[in-house]
């Protein structure tokens, strides 16, 4: 594999919207906001502004939709959804741009992607992950995707998880 | 936040409280943006702020919340992208190992698959995401294929965890 220049498009980073106040923000709540009663309040300490501004600054880049939400963020596989599958497919290049919105619809789909195909190794451009209790739920969920993406779909596979080695919140400004 | 080596199967099946159940199901987006988040949440709950946040802080330490906080949209700060190897069974655990080191990776699964290792690396910008993608390489001595996303297609409301 040639080095260099081996993620070449920038993606949709929107690296020009923020600024390093933003970032200090980001930094500070990306492990989790502190659980006491003024949470803000303990990051704005931290970043050396004041709640307001860390409140508005927030609102500002969910607006900007680099904050997706806030939440209490469950951890799947503790709740007892064990078969998390990583479902691929390879989808015709005319219809994903109209099909992948709808499999990013349903409901028990938690990421849906488009990425590059890797020939000859790996021919899925299509990425749609399902939780589930057991692998039988999700093997019925599968076949609903499959439905939907019909002829559509030249190829498929679900590739399961069987060990977490790290997960970790974003690390990126650390 | 980390689960080293954590096996699947080893999860139990939770018995959660109905409140539990509530604090998880219903603020997975709409966390407030408020000085007191949680006197708020407690007001829709019917209880005191103070049971909410020993709530949240028991399903943080025992695994069932990861955090209570932002989750940023994929890709829109600094360079990510999807990576994954195909390893031999006998040298799995030595890259997986190697792999799990870098401050940049911030996932690592084993998959049943050819390709056997997945991870999502996540950098400042794409240089240094190129880097350590060498880097990656150079010392494991196997190639990575890695996926950048091209598309986001989902719209983000959280996960319906039907306790059923």
């Amino acid at each position: 594999m040639s080095s260099m220049q081996k993620i070449k498009r920038p993606e949709t980073a929107d690296n020009t919207l923020l600024d390093d106040n933003d970032r200090k923000i980001i930094q500070a709540t990306q492990a989790g906001l502190p659980l006491v009663s003024r949470p803000y309040d303990a990051i704005a300490q931290q970043t050396g502004m004041d709640t307001e501004e860390v409140m508005r600054r927030m609102r500002n880049m969910q607006s900007l939709g680099i904050i997706r939400r806030i939440a209490a963020v469950p951890n799947h596989y503790s709740l007892g959804f064990k078969a998390n599958g990583m479902t691929v497919w390879d989808v015709r290049d005319d219809v994903i741009d109209e099909l992948g919105p709808a499999v990013g619809a349903l409901e028990f789909v938690s990421h849906c992607y488009q990425r590059p195909r890797s020939l000859p190794d790996w021919p899925y451009n299509l990425f749609a992950m399902v939780h589930a209790h057991t692998r039988e739920e999700a093997r019925s969920l599968v076949a609903i995707i499959e439905d939907l993406l019909g002829d559509a779909n030249r190829a498929c596979d679900v590739l399961y998880s069987t060990r977490i080695l790290k997960k970790t919140g974003m690390r990126l400004l650390s | 936040m980390h689960r080293v080596n954590t096996d699947i199967e080893q999860f139990r099946t939770c018995q959660l409280n109905s409140l539990e159940k509530r604090l998880l199901n219903e603020f997975q987006h709409g966390f407030p943006l408020i000085p007191r988040p949680f006197q708020k949440i407690a007001e829709e709950l019917d209880v005191t702020e103070q049971v909410v946040i020993e709530t949240l802080e028991n399903l943080q330490s025992q695994g069932f919340v990861s955090r209570v906080g932002a989750v940023f949209r994929a890709n829109s700060i600094g360079a990510s992208t999807l990576a994954a190897m195909a390893l031999p069974e006998q040298q799995l655990e030595e890259v997986a190992a190697m792999i799990c080191e870098y401050s940049e990776v911030n996932h690592n699964y084993q998959r049943n698959h050819d390709f056997n290792l997945w991870f999502v690396l996540t950098a400042r910008d794409e240089q240094a995401l190129n880097a350590v993608l060498d880097d990656i390489e150079q010392r494991s001595g196997f190639p990575v294929m890695y996926l950048p996303m091209e598309e986001d297609f989902h719209i983000d409301l959280g996960f319906d965890l039907s306790w059923t």
